[in-house]
C-alpha cells in the first residue's frame, strides 16, 4: 500500500459508477415518460371509422369524427371535378409530390374513386378546420374561386382537391387519411388494409354506440 | 472549458450564495465519524419524498377525483395508462415505505437521545412531518374511492364527531357533507395533492436547516463541536460529502431493491400495504365485514378501541389515540437521564424502552385484528404501557445509573 492516489484508477471508477448511475436512471425514467404516451383508451378511440356515403348529395360534404379529428367526404360533381386541372399554376404543389397522402391517391383527383374525396379537416398551417366554400366566385373570395377550403384562422385557401393555394400561410396539402372502400355504399375511414368480409363483425364489436357510450363514461 | 464554468461560477456567486450554500450545507457539514446503520434512514426518508411526488405528479394525469369517476380512474391507470400500474404501485408502496422509514428514524433518536439539547425543535419540526404526513397518507387513501377508502375516512371522520359541544358541527366541517362524499373527496384530492406537499416541503427544509445549525448527533450522544480541531472543523466529523453521501448512497441501492422487490412481487403485501376490500367500488349502503386502518395507524387505532366509553362518550378513546400521537413532541423535556445514548443509559431505562417497543408493535398487531374480549384487554394492558414509557420517564430516567459519557467518538 502506499498513500498516493492512483488518479486513473479514480477517474475510471468515477466514469463506471456515474454510467452505471445514467443507464438506472433512464431505465426508471423511461416508464414516466412512457405513460405520458397516448393510453389503451386514446389508441382504442384512434380505431377506423365505418361511413355510409349513400347519402351524400353530389357537390355536398360531410364530416365525420376519426381520432377526435374532422375527416370530410366530399362528393364532387363531374363540373367541379373539371375545374380541379384549370388553376395547377396557382397551387404550391399541383401533383401532390409531398406524401401527404396514401400512395394510392397520389393522382390528379387525390381520390380512389374521383366523384369522393376523403380529407382529413386539419390546416396544415397551425390545425384550425377550414369552412367549406363549394360556391364559385363569391364575393369575399374573388372571381377566381371555383370551389374549396377558405381556412378562417389565417386565410390558407385549398381547391376541391384539398391542394394548397400560393400565397397563403400553409405550406403543404390538406392530409388524406388511409381509407378504403368496403362496398360502393360504405367507406373504412382510418384503415386501408382490412378485407371487406371481415367487417359487419368489426362494426358490431367496436363501434356499436354502447360501446361508444361506455368508454366516454370512463373518460368523462 | 474549466476557465469558462469556473467565470461562470464566479458569475454567479457574486448573485447567489451557490458555493457557500453547497459548503455550508454539504461539502463541509461536518457529520460524525461513528454515523451506524441509524443514520441511513433520514436520508431515505427524502428519497421516499422524492419518489411520492414524482409518482404522485403522474398518477395525477390520469386520476380523477370525481366520486362517479375515481374508482374506474384508478382502473384505469392500471390496465390502460403506459406503465399506469408501476406508478400507481410505486405511490401505494411508497406510502407503506415512507411510514417504516420514518418509524425507523424516530425510533433512531429515541435510542440516541436525539431530540435532547440542544435539538428539542429539531424534534419538534420532525414530529411536525410525521403528524402532516399521516394526514397526507390518510387523505390519500380515500382518493382511490374502495369500500376500504369510504370506510376508513368514514370512521376517522366519525372520530371528531365525538369531540364534546363542537364534534358534530366539526365533522361536517371536514366533509363539507352529511356524509363522506364527492365534496369530500375532492377537498381531500386538492389537500392530498397540494396543500400538504407544500407544507412537506416547507418543514422538511426547515428539519434539514436546523439539523445543520445544531448539527448531528451520533450513537455516542456526545457534541461533536466541543473539539473542534486546527482547521476549525470537529476533530470526530468528516465532510457529509462526499463520505456520508456515498455511504448513503449504498443504503439508497439496498433500499431500492426491496422496494422494487416489493412493486413486482408484491405490491399488496398480502393485505396490508393495500388492502383487498379496497379493490371494490365505494359502496356507502355496506360496510365490509372486518374493517381495519393501513398498518401505519394501527397502534393508535388499537389504543382508541382499547379505552372504553366513559360518561356515555367515546371521547375518552379519542383523546388517549390523540395524546399517544401527540406525546412525543414533549420528549425533550420528560428525558431527564444524564446521557443521551442508550450506550450509557442505566438498566431501568433499557427495560422500559424495550417494553415501549412490546408495546408499539403489539398494538400494531393487534389494531389490524377484530376486537375479541381477549384482544381488548391485551391492548389494554399494552395501551398502560406504551403511556407508562412516557409519563413516567421524568423519573426512571433520573434515578437510572448511567455510564460515563466519553469524552471522544468511540468509533472502531
Amino acid at each position: 500500500m502506499t498513500d498516493t492516489v492512483d488518479h486513473s484508477k479514480r477517474n475510471m471508477l468515477l466514469a463506471a459508477t456515474a454510467a452505471a448511475g445514467g443507464v438506472v436512471a433512464a431505465g426508471a425514467g423511461a416508464p414516466f415518460v412512457l405513460s405520458l404516451m397516448p393510453s389503451e383508451r386514446a389508441k382504442a378511440a384512434g380505431a377506423p371509422v365505418e361511413v355510409d356515403i349513400s347519402t351524400i348529395e353530389p357537390g355536398s360534404m360531410i364530416s365525420i369524427e376519426w381520432q377526435g379529428k374532422p375527416v370530410w367526404i366530399v362528393r364532387r360533381t363531374p363540373d367541379m371535378l373539371k375545374e380541379l386541372n384549370t388553376h395547377d399554376s396557382e397551387l404550391v404543389d399541383p401533383t401532390s409530390s409531398v406524401p401527404q397522402q396514401p400512395e394510392y391517391c397520389n393522382n390528379a383527383t387525390r381520390s380512389i374513386k374521383p366523384e369522393y374525396l376523403v380529407v382529413l379537416g386539419v390546416c396544415t398551417h397551425l390545425g384550425c378546420s377550414p369552412t367549406f366554400r363549394p360556391e364559385v366566385s363569391p364575393t369575399d373570395l374573388g372571381a377566381n374561386w371555383d370551389g374549396g377550403w377558405f381556412c378562417p384562422c389565417h386565410g390558407s385557401r385549398f381547391d376541391l382537391a384539398a391542394r394548397v393555394f400560393k400565397g397563403v400561410p400553409a405550406p403543404t396539402n390538406l392530409i388524406i387519411p388511409p381509407h378504403m372502400y368496403l362496398s360502393d355504399t360504405k367507406l373504412l375511414v382510418g384503415d386501408d388494409k382490412q378485407s371487406p368480409s371481415s367487417v359487419p363483425d368489426r362494426k358490431m364489436s367496436e363501434n356499436s354506440p354502447l360501446n361508444g357510450a361506455d368508454s366516454k363514461g370512463v373518460a368523462a | 472549458m474549466m476557465s469558462l464554468l469556473t467565470k461562470l461560477l464566479g458569475w454567479v456567486d457574486e448573485r447567489f450564495p451557490l458555493t457557500s450554500t453547497w459548503k455550508a450545507h454539504v461539502s463541509e457539514y461536518y457529520a460524525p465519524k461513528n454515523f451506524n446503520m441509524w443514520y441511513f434512514f433520514g436520508g431515505l426518508a427524502l428519497l421516499v419524498f422524492v419518489i411520492q411526488i414524482v409518482s404522485g405528479i403522474f398518477l395525477t394525469m390520469n386520476y380523477k377525483p370525481d366520486a362517479l369517476f375515481a374508482f374506474a380512474s384508478v382502473e384505469y391507470i392500471m390496465r390502460d395508462v403506459q406503465w399506469g400500474w408501476l406508478l400507481r404501485y410505486i405511490h401505494s408502496t411508497g406510502a407503506s415505505m415512507f411510514f417504516i422509514v420514518i418509524y425507523l428514524h424516530m425510533f433512531r433518536g429515541l435510542i440516541y437521545g436525539s431530540y435532547r439539547k440542544p435539538r428539542e425543535l429539531l424534534w419538534i419540526i420532525g414530529m411536525i412531518i410525521y403528524l402532516a404526513l399521516m394526514g397526507e397518507a390518510f387523505m390519500g387513501y380515500l382518493l382511490p374511492w374502495g369500500q376500504m377508502s369510504f370506510w376508513g375516512a368514514q370512521v376517522i371522520v366519525n372520530l371528531f364527531s365525538s369531540v364534546p359541544f363542537v364534534g358534530p358541527d366539526l365533522a361536517i366541517l371536514i366533509r363539507g357533507d352529511f356524509v363522506v362524499s364527492d365534496i369530500t373527496l375532492n377537498r381531500f384530492f386538492a389537500l392530498h395533492v397540494v396543500a400538504i406537499p407544500l407544507i412537506l416541503v416547507l418543514i422538511i427544509v426547515a428539519h434539514l436547516v436546523a439539523l445543520h445549525e445544531v448539527g448531528s448527533n451520533n450513537p455516542d450522544g456526545i457534541e461533536i463541536k466541543k473539539n473542534i480541531g486546527a482547521n476549525g472543523h470537529p476533530v470526530d466529523g468528516i465532510p457529509f460529502f462526499p463520505y456520508m453521501v456515498v455511504k448513503d448512497a449504498v443504503a439508497a441501492v439496498a433500499f431500492l431493491i426491496v422496494f422494487a422487490a416489493i412493486i413486482f412481487f408484491g405490491p399488496d403485501m398480502g393485505g396490508y400495504f393495500l388492502e383487498y376490500n379496497n379493490f371494490v367500488p365505494a359502496n356507502p349502503m355496506k360496510t365490509p365485514e372486518h374493517i381495519a386502518p393501513v398498518w401505519y395507524f394501527t397502534p393508535y387505532y388499537a389504543i382508541l378501541r382499547a379505552v372504553p366509553p366513559l360518561f356515555g362518550s367515546q371521547f375518552p378513546g379519542v383523546v388517549a389515540m390523540g395524546v399517544a400521537t401527540v406525546i412525543f413532541f414533549a420528549l425533550p423535556w420528560l428525558d431527564r437521564g444524564q446521557v443521551k445514548s442508550i450506550r450509557y443509559r442505566g438498566p431501568i431505562y433499557k427495560a422500559f424502552l424495550a417494553a415501549f417497543v412490546v408495546s408499539f408493535v403489539g398494538l400494531g398487531y393487534l389494531g389490524l385484528m377484530p376486537a375479541t374480549e381477549l384482544y381488548t384487554w391485551i391492548s389494554r394492558v399494552l395501551a398502560v404501557i406504551y403511556f407508562a414509557f412516557f409519563f413516567l420517564m421524568p423519573w426512571y430516567t433520573k434515578i437510572d445509573k448511567c455510564k460515563p459519557e466519553p469524552d471522544r467518538l468511540t468509533s472502531k
